[in-house]
């Protein structure tokens, strides 16, 4: 053993160590324990409780968190966080453990919307609508794709006119997660056709009760809907709601996905576990599961990706620890989970099928679970950046590669074609 | 449907079968049998020499380029009848390797072109094996971007003037004569400014060059251009009209149905078939199985989708594009059998001497060449898009050099 | 928490980094691969005197006592470069057997050659085809002489000594197995050089005819060193390997900004892009798998096991796969003796099967997760 100071280690710091057991004492004595058991088993696609309604747990969850000042802890204190550091951001999220489920209809808000109003709201704004999105009184949406853009954000087409101080918004936004459910959205509009794409938008927020927006779910591939289509007609929205210059919205827009993309150790859903558990409990006609060597050569291949994340991920922690800034690699995280959730849902199945076993509730289960990631998993790949465009991404930004031609860069907006749904 | 021969079919083969028994070179049948990418040789002779042979027994035998017109030095036979041959010729048809480019790309292109002098001329020979063409498309600007070629053609009286370099050129070390594409007019589009000749490789000022490849062998050239003269009656079609010539040649190259497309899946199943593991058979381990399950059903599917095309072909039907998928498939197939061929063997696995076990530097060799079978004849990237765009219909991609003069195009690296 | 390498370790990464680059050039690997050497002796003598074979061997043997995460970067930066020495032979199997399992006599007469390039070793595990098996051992040991061939031997035509896995019993245990040390220059070896993929690293089969050996560390415990010596090894053969991968990405990033077709950088195009971006992402699991290997390995934990099995499957993954995609980014000038390409794609199919196959590593993996798992 070769140990020095500042050798390699997965342990605290004092500071760290003592904010850990803070959090570890108040959520052991505070979290709703009777969902924890549902809440480790539930997977991607299926975070549901039996016998009560998810979004109110949740609200309730968010609620006595924001009270004790574990809410968006890394939030100014004036705007309801608790003003903390990243790594202690880290923490929290390894304590908070299953119950982190319960905060995905807060991630948007949290992690996208509220940084945004903190980077272009005024003042009085901040004070008003941050605290009740910290504490989940109020939820948040996203209104960027819409039906003509999907990858391409910037070929939106949702109009935004000026009437004296108002703006009138005609249009139509799509793949709006939460939008059914949410008070409030950040919304980005086409507010001058006649310039270049990126040139022409401007950033709003508003009250998703206004007048005129209509909110239709969209029915998924999965049979679930989390996902919706928002109809704006003549929606009003008073100038004081308008984040960012007229205009620069492209450059708002920006800070909004940067921050997505720099959720570090959200620790993205890649289905091992499940698989893992599955295969050492499954009997396939000649045995155990886990000891047929094409099922062990599956595992390990899924099991070197999960690991490579986790510990991707971890490298990113060690720099926030240190009060550096992470490196790159954690734009691999959803391009590498989406498609293995996808392979390790199909194969799965593939294996229960030939247990042929699928009569005891037990099996269903399983079976449902499975089911629930493989048809959830294409939507992984496409959200927040399809697998192709996380791969332009890596190549233009990490490796440096040039960008692809863009025919409609310098086009007026007008002028470029356009069809299809995205 | 049915994989019977229709009463003609059959008595063509038939007629084939017996010719094959009688003339084969049956000595060289064991080690051609064996032969697998990157390893057609033998151990003894040159296979340019035996092939040579081979070819000039068969041609006068008449089974020479059958589809080719009689007075050109085929059989006029139907393409039915050819894949039929190629079948029949089995492992000998290994043997045709250096005769490939110029039956299958120079031949119809000088047919296409040419004068009737010249065909009757040429054409004979080069079916007879007497004479070997190669082709002289490639440059090392160009690449996968065929018409980014800088080879330049200056009229000259009654003779074009040649200057300039082509790569990858096969066989051109035993070439007699090449098919030529060059740039006559840099000022117009890149498509537009190229014309095609072919010209007798002993020409004064043509010099070859052999490239060392990543698995060691030298089948593939640089030939230099320096001042080399070509007359007039040797240019194949138009001044400037080059690209649609070279579109003739290429098509014929990708029409070649039923050629055998190297998997190496018969190799890997022979060898897990035969490998003691400390646990037993290869072949009875469930992760090998599995393996070689999913590569038998690619090698199953390439070879019902040439069936398929054979089908047509019987029936006078033109075959549809699906036989595009088959270089993409194999090559990337090749590398990952050989590959796991190699694990297989364990440590052991990264011994290549003659004197290991033959199956050990098979795989190794198939592991060294597979590379270029992915890169040769259009990259795995170019394949999919002739796939997109052709068989899909999907548009092609962004041109920035489409209608920008040749000599305004930028260009870099080999 | 600290996941990664200190700033000492990274003064040292680039410090090899700048050594090799001057004295390691593609064109003093060339002189191996072309045959005329049978490894780089004025690198070897280099590195040591740069202290980098000795680097995780203790001052009290000649070495720098630094340590295991140091000796991490410095693999790191060998597969980077494709050094045509014997390093991981001499130092991930040779000196970590010693430390691991040597008397002190046998410490203090090898680890000092070791650390000042006067002695290379290696292990003699292999006997023909297969991979990492106590079954598999057949060579025998009585009266304290070895008969019987290992092949292949990495580096076992230039090895000064080696240990050589053999059988001392027949129950069908482990407990079957011990292991000998042996001065190779002493007689009763032959050697013979074997031709593999990798002509940069050599490889040799070793018969042994009544050759004197002494025991290293107890009688029948030769298959548990083995075992430790092999994750060991694991961990630091996968940063070669992701140095290996980095070069790989690295050479092929460049090609494809500086390579220009259709009238653009071919790295525009997306088909070439998404190529080298999944170059990316299996480069950096497998760096990220590495670190914890490194962690586990300097730490001595319990995790070693599973993390080494992690590594290595990783790393030899991303290594195949940057590796053979450079040679594809780079089209035919990829597939020339010229171009260097084909070096990395040698090494590493070749070290993808050294210290046992993919297979065996990932039966390895999920062998030892649910072990962990049960416990």
């Amino acid at each position: 053993m070769d140990l020095k100071d500042d050798s390699m280690n997965f342990d605290d710091t004092p500071q760290e160590a003592a904010f850990r057991a803070e959090a570890k004492a108040w959520i052991g004595a505070n979290a709703p324990k009777q969902y924890e058991e549902e809440l480790r088993k539930s997977s991607l696609g299926r975070t549901v409780l039996k016998g009560a309604n998810i979004l109110e747990v949740a609200k309730a969850w968010q609620k006595k968190k924001a009270d004790a000042g574990w809410a968006c802890l890394h939030w100014p204190k004036e705007y309801g966080g608790r003003g903390s550091s990243p790594i202690e951001r880290v923490i929290w999220q390894q304590e908070e453990g299953p119950f982190g489920k319960l905060s995905g209809m807060f991630i948007i808000g949290h992690g996208m919307c509220g940084p945004t109003m903190m980077a272009f709201a005024g003042e009085e704004e901040k004070r008003k609508y941050l605290p009740p999105l910290a504490s989940g009184e109020k939820v948040w949406c996203q209104l960027f794709s819409e039906p003509a853009g999907g990858s391409d954000v910037a070929g939106l087409r949702t109009r935004a006119e000026k009437q004296g101080d108002d703006w009138i918004i005609n249009g139509q936004k799509i793949w709006t997660s939460g939008a059914h459910y949410s008070d409030y959205g950040i919304l980005l509009t086409r507010t001058d056709p006649n310039v270049a794409k990126h040139k022409g938008l401007t950033m709003f927020f508003l009250d998703m009760k206004s007048p005129g927006v209509e909110v239709r779910p969209i029915k998924q591939a999965s049979g679930q809907s989390d996902f919706n289509e928002v109809y704006f007609t003549d929606v009003k929205i008073p100038d004081s709601q308008r984040l960012g210059a007229v205009n620069d919205g492209w450059n708002v827009s920006l800070t909004t996905l940067m921050n997505e993309r720099m959720s570090i150790g959200a620790g993205v859903s890649t289905g091992f576990p499940e698989l893992f558990d599955f295969c050492n409990s499954l009997m396939l006609d000649d045995g155990p599961a886990i000891e047929d060597r094409s099922v062990r050569s599956r595992l390990a291949n899924y099991a070197v990706k999960a690991s490579g994340l986790k510990y991707t991920s971890m490298r990113a922690i060690s720099a926030l620890s240190k009060g550096d800034r992470p490196g790159p690699e954690n734009s691999i995280g959803k391009l590498v989970a989406g498609s293995m959730v996808q392979e390790v849902a199909m194969y799965a199945l593939d294996l229960q099928g030939a247990a042929g076993v699928l009569s005891g509730p037990e099996d269903a289960e399983i079976a449902g679970k499975f089911q629930a990631m493989l048809l959830r998993a294409p939507g992984t790949r496409v959200e927040g950046g399809t697998d192709e465009i996380m791969r332009n991404i890596i190549a233009e930004r990490v490796l440096g590669l040039p960008g692809d031609i863009r025919v409609d860069k310098d086009v007026p907006f007008n002028k470029i074609p356009t069809k299809g749904r995205a | 449907m049915n994989f019977d021969d229709t009463p003609q079919e059959a008595e063509f083969r038939s007629l084939a079968r017996k010719w094959m028994e009688a003339n084969a070179p049956k000595k060289y049948e064991a080690e051609l049998s064996k032969s697998s990418l990157g390893r057609i040789r033998l151990e003894k002779e040159e296979i340019v020499d035996v092939g040579k042979a081979w070819q000039k027994k068969k041609a006068e035998g008449g089974w020479a380029c059958l589809h080719w017109p009689k007075e050109y030095g085929g059989r006029g036979a139907t393409p039915i009848e050819k894949v039929i041959w190629q079948q029949e010729e089995g492992v000998y048809g290994k043997l045709t390797q250096p005769f490939q480019i110029g039956e299958g790309m120079c031949g119809p292109t000088v047919m296409a072109f040419g004068s009737e002098e010249h065909k009757r001329h040429y054409l004979p020979k080069l079916a007879s094996g007497e004479h070997i063409w190669c082709q002289l498309f490639s440059e090392p600007a160009g690449g996968s971007d065929v018409a980014g070629l800088r080879t330049r053609a200056e009229k000259q009286g009654d003779d074009w003037i040649i200057n300039g370099q082509k790569i990858w050129t096969s066989g051109a070390h035993y070439s007699d004569y090449g098919l030529l594409i060059t740039r006559t007019d840099p000022n117009v589009p890149k498509h537009k400014g190229l014309t095609m000749f072919f010209l007798d490789m002993k020409s004064k000022g043509v010099e070859v060059r052999p490239i060392k490849q990543a698995n060691g062998m030298q089948e593939f050239n640089e030939v230099y251009f320096t001042d080399v003269v070509i007359p007039d009656h040797q240019r194949l079609g138009a001044v400037g009209d080059g690209w649609n010539v070279s579109l003739t040649t290429l098509m014929n190259e990708r029409m070649s149905i039923g050629s055998r497309l190297a998997t190496g899946f018969p190799e890997m199943f022979e060898f897990c078939s035969n490998l003691m593991t400390d646990d037993g058979l290869a072949i009875d381990d469930p992760a090998v199985r599995s393996k070689l399950a999913s590569w038998a059903v690619k090698a199953s599917g390439l070879k019902y989708t040439s069936y398929r095309a054979i089908s047509s072909l019987s029936k006078g039907e033109r075959p549809g594009p699906e036989n595009s998928i088959g270089k993409l498939v194999s090559g990337t197939m090749l590398q990952d059998i050989a590959t796991y061929a190699m694990d297989l063997e364990g440590a052991a696995g990264a011994l290549a001497g003659a004197d290991e076990e033959a199956a050990s530097g098979q795989f190794q060799q198939m592991l060294l060449s597979s590379p270029s079978m992915r890169i040769a004849g259009g990259t795995d990237e170019i394949l999919r898009n002739i796939i997109a765009e052709r068989v899909l219909g999907l548009p092609g991609d962004i041109r920035v050099d489409k209608d920008v003069p040749f000599n305004k195009i930028p260009t870099k690296g080999r | 928490m600290n996941f990664d390498f200190s700033d000492e370790q990274k003064q040292m990464r680039d410090a090899a980094r700048k050594f090799l680059a001057e004295k390691c050039p593609p064109k003093a690997v060339r002189e191996v691969l072309d045959g005329k050497a049978t490894y780089d002796k004025a690198l070897w003598k280099g590195l040591a005197e740069m202290g980098f074979l000795g680097v995780a061997i203790p001052e009290e043997f000649g070495g720098a006592g630094a340590g295991h995460l140091e000796l991490c970067v410095i693999a790191e930066e060998m597969g980077r470069a494709l050094a045509p020495v014997p390093f991981s032979s001499t130092v991930y199997l040779a000196a970590e057997a010693l430390l691991l399992a040597g008397s002190d006599a046998q410490k203090q007469k090898w680890l000092p050659k070791i650390a000042s390039g006067e002695a290379i070793g290696t292990l003699a595990l292999f006997e023909g085809k297969g991979n990492p098996s106590p079954q598999a051992i057949k060579l025998s040991a009585s009266g304290g002489t070895l008969s019987g061939v290992k092949k292949p031997v990495p580096d076992g035509a230039i090895a000064d000594f080696a240990f050589v896995a053999a059988r001392t019993g027949s129950t069908g245990r482990d407990a079957d197995i011990s292991l000998f040390l042996v001065d190779l220059k002493a007689g009763g070896v032959e050697v013979r050089s074997l031709t593999n993929i990798d002509p940069t690293h050599g490889q040799a089969e070793l018969t042994f005819k009544n050759c004197k050996a002494e025991p290293l560390g107890a009688a029948g415990e030769g298959w548990g060193i083995l075992t430790q010596v092999l994750d060991r090894a694991a961990v630091l053969m996968a940063f070669e390997q992701v140095g290996g991968s980095d070069r790989a990405l690295e050479m092929g990033r460049d090609y494809a900004l500086d390579r220009i077709a259709f009238g653009r950088p071919i790295g525009s195009f997306q088909a070439v892009k998404h190529i080298l971006a999944d170059m990316y992402v299996s480069a950096t699991l497998a760096r990220s798998n590495c670190y914890y290997g490194a962690w586990a390995l300097s730490t001595n934990a319990s995790e070693l096991p599973e993390a080494a099995a992690a590594a290595r499957i990783s790393a030899t993954q991303a290594f195949q796969h940057c590796s053979k995609n450079n040679i594809q980014v780079h089209g035919g000038m990829g597939f020339t003796w010229e171009f260097d390409c084909h070096m990395y794609y040698r090494r590493a199919n070749a070290t993808a099967v050294t210290l046992g196959s993919l297979s065996y590593w990932e039966d390895q993996l999920i062998d030892r997760m649910r072990k962990k798992n049960a416990a």
